[in-house]
């Protein structure tokens, strides 16, 4: 018998916790352009070690090179600027009116706008966005109204989910915006189920499922996955790696594995990482996901190198469990600025016109604030009635509900 | 009319089900091709194509999952759990999404679902293939909980199921899959191709959600009971020689507690049976009710006649199945109160 040493438990660290030096030399950085672009019918086989690369596009004088190149016009990137720079303001407003007490609640989105900012455009009416709560910009992109959004943060009178809902758990059919659940991971199974409705069908329609790093790690992953893999079904299947889970670093949920991209192998998924601070390359990749399913070539998946640069949540402060500077030290940039470095290259834009539609963004929120805040918040104000808690648990209300009821004096 | 065993009234609705409107779609585990390991879903494939009734991956998780996705969309996914006890892995789909869709969203996105699963022992299933998991569903706002005893009853409310806009757990009491069943295991039983309780018209019909049903008239005692419990139960008071009145629930929720309330006012005693465990069955919801609306109509304690509180066993399973001598106990000391 050979002799071991005991063994010992594999608990994966980060390079740094607070106090180090940031260190993002392990995230290999692959010039923009240099990632080649398959033909959507391309066999998954072949593309395998699109996986492991990171697809950009901007480099670092602004430009857009290489074959993911050249999917918006300069009217859709002007647009995708001002989406994600109203998305910003208002996380900027809902974090403060959190701290006001005005909500309880609240999360935000800073580093990753370009993620679901860009990738809303390659969508068309009726497909169906399976988001979790770092994806507003899907909302904010399809031109749903920012007071709406607020009504339900502060849970007024006009909020449309009637005081149910968490803050960010929006809701909207309309805008291809599924309800967002509280319990990790859930919707990912259910647009793999959506997409194959679609399918059965014979419809033309797709669904986007999405899902952060962290929750890769839960079952309903796995089983969307097979489930997409097996039925083939019309999806694009989003993972937003932003590094963090909470205080808990990516390399816990991916453990082994090279990338959470690379999940896609074992099933005979295409899979593509790609820069998620790059709004023209997320909208490239996107597109090409799209098509594919629209194609009926099957589901894809994408992962979103970002990085989480704000808080996990208003109930959270990374700087228990990462250095303070590390988001600065990320690699790969802002996407706001990014993209405004772009159109400024491109003379479609100049720091002025920045500076004008900076005003106009603060404007058009603080108005829809205080719109919002008019009708009342989450302790002031017109708020739903204690009786519509009783509404929508079944289509029709059954005798013991009507009961409950009146027993609490509705 | 034809006899026909709740197995064939299951395929029969789902037959007329997906006939009828075909957004209704059919799958689980070896549901496509084979028919389901118990048949209920024989022949749907060839008949209404793949896409419509299908095999799927072993994963009650992602089969519940996916038919939510698919209801959101505007289908009508009717799903097999292959045995009640592999319904844990797809519990929180069910009850953090399916049961709460609709509230969540203000009714922006509804989910009209049903999740069929073989439930119920006695048939030396052992501790994996005989759990009554009813309890767990009825305790989750926003599902309906149906549990037949009848094959024209599994036949009537499958298909109402189906059309209900909310979601709904079908339990399938599988002990009574081929015929009613008495609880003496000893004894050869009669299956319901030739049992008149096997009568089931061919013809499309639904049985409302929400009606229970009164399964004999009596004046003595109320006998509360579904699914395989009702044939017991009724062969536990004609044994006894109590005039009871047993009622059949048919739906737990909703619960028809009109029914219930006006029999036991009138009889002033009530027993309950049910094969899942004791401790926070279902059978402490209805004493509890019972108690609160009927408290002045009662001459003796409401009792529960239960599974014990241990996993289901397999070869002492008939000690621990709540059969007629153990109702008969209940019912006697209920009447001597
Ligand atoms: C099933 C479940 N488990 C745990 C939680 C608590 N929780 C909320 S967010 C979160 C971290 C998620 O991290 P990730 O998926 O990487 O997304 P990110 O917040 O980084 O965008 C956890 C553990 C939950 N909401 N649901």
């Amino acid at each position: 018998m050979d002799q071991h040493e005991p063994l010992s438990l594999n608990v994966p660290e980060p390079e740094v916790r607070p106090g180090g030096q940031p260190d993002f030399s392990s995230v290999k950085i692959p010039s923009a352009g240099a990632i080649r672009r398959p033909d959507v019918d391309e066999d998954p086989e072949n593309m395998r070690d699109l996986a492991f690369g990171i697809i950009r596009v901007l480099n670092r004088n602004g430009e857009a090179v290489g074959p993911w190149a050249g999917t918006l016009t300069d009217g859709e990137l002007r647009a995708g600027l001002e989406h994600m720079l109203t998305l910003r303001t208002y996380d900027a407003r809902m974090m403060n009116a959190q701290r006001q007490g005005k909500t309880s609640f609240y999360m935000q989105h800073l580093g990753e706008e370009a993620v679901s900012c860009a990738f809303q455009q390659v969508l068309r009416q009726g497909d169906m966005n399976f988001p979790t709560y770092r994806q507003a910009g899907l909302l904010i992109s399809s031109g749903y109204p920012l007071v709406t959004m607020m009504n339900q943060v502060y849970s007024n009178e006009a909020d449309p989910l009637r005081g149910r809902q968490l803050p960010i758990m929006y809701s909207s059919k309309e805008h291809g915006f599924f309800s967002i659940s509280g319990n990790l991971a859930t919707q990912y199974i259910q647009a793999v189920g959506w997409a194959m409705a679609s399918a059965i069908s014979g419809d033309d329609k797709i669904a986007a499922a999405w899902i952060g790093d962290g929750s890769t790690a839960e079952s309903d992953f796995h089983a969307a996955l097979v489930f997409a893999s097996t039925y083939k079904a019309p999806v694009v299947l989003n993972i937003v790696n932003n590094q963090w889970a909470i205080s808990t670093f990516q390399g816990i949920a991916r453990g082994g594995s090279g990338t959470f991209a690379a999940r896609g192998h074992g099933f005979g998924i295409p899979a593509l990482r790609v820069d998620g601070n790059d709004f023209l390359a997320v909208h490239a990749v996107g597109k090409w996901a799209a098509e594919r399913a629209r194609r009926n070539l099957g589901p894809t998946i994408v992962e979103y190198v970002t990085y989480r640069a704000g808080g996990h949540s208003t109930s959270d402060d990374p700087s228990a469990y990462r250095p303070k500077e590390e988001s600065d030290a990320w690699p790969l940039g802002d996407p706001v600025l990014r993209l405004k470095a772009h159109l400024i290259a491109r003379g479609l834009w100049s720091e002025e016109r920045h500076k004008q539609l900076e005003a106009e963004v603060h404007d058009r929120v603080i108005t829809a604030q205080k719109e919002a805040e008019a009708i009342g918040t989450l302790h002031t104000g017109r708020r739903p009635s204690p009786r519509d808690m009783f509404e929508d648990v079944y289509e029709e209300m059954p005798p013991h509900l009507i009961a409950q009821r009146h027993q609490a004096g509705y | 009319m034809a006899r026909m065993t709740m197995i064939e009234a299951i395929q029969n609705a789902l037959d007329i089900s997906m006939g009828r409107d075909e957004r209704v779609v059919v799958f689980g585990e070896d549901v496509g091709y084979f028919g389901g390991v118990f048949r209920c879903t024989a022949g749907l494939q060839k008949k209404y194509g793949r896409s419509r009734c299908f095999d799927t991956p072993i994963s009650e998780l992602g089969i519940v999952g996916a038919a939510i996705g698919m209801a959101a969309y505007g289908l009508k996914p009717c799903v097999e759990i292959q045995f009640a006890d592999y319904v844990y892995p797809a519990y929180d789909q069910i009850v953090s999404e399916a049961a709460r869709l609709r509230y969540r969203s203000a009714g922006g996105f509804t989910c009209p679902l049903v999740v069929r699963m073989p439930a119920g022992g006695g048939i030396y299933g052992g501790q994996t293939h005989s759990q009554s998991p009813e309890a767990l569903f009825t305790h989750v706002a926003g599902l309906k909980v149906v549990v037949p005893s009848t094959p024209a009853d599994a036949k009537g409310l499958l298909t109402a199921a189906i059309e209900d806009p909310d979601p709904v757990i079908f339990l399938e009491p599988k002990r009574i899959y081929n015929g009613p069943f008495d609880g003496h295991h000893d004894r050869p039983i009669v299956p319901w191709k030739k049992h008149e309780g096997g009568e089931v018209d061919e013809n499309y019909y639904k049985t409302p959600l929400g009606k229970a049903a009164i399964r004999r008239q009596g004046e003595g005692l109320t006998v509360l009971a579904y699914g395989t419990m009702v044939h017991v139960a009724m062969a536990a008071v004609e044994e006894a020689g109590i005039d009871a009145e047993v009622i059949d629930l048919r739906t737990l929720v909703p619960l028809d507690t009109k029914t219930i309330m006006e029999s036991v006012r009138k009889t002033g005693r009530c027993v309950i049976v049910h094969e899942a465990t004791q401790t926070s069955g279902f059978g402490a919801e209805l004493a509890a009710q019972v108690q609160a609306e009927c408290f002045y109509h009662l001459e003796a304690p409401i009792m529960r006649v239960a599974g014990w509180d241990t996993p289901y066993p397999h070869s002492q399973e008939w000690d621990y199945f709540p059969g007629p001598a153990r109702i008969i106990r209940a019912l006697n000391a209920v009447m001597e109160a």
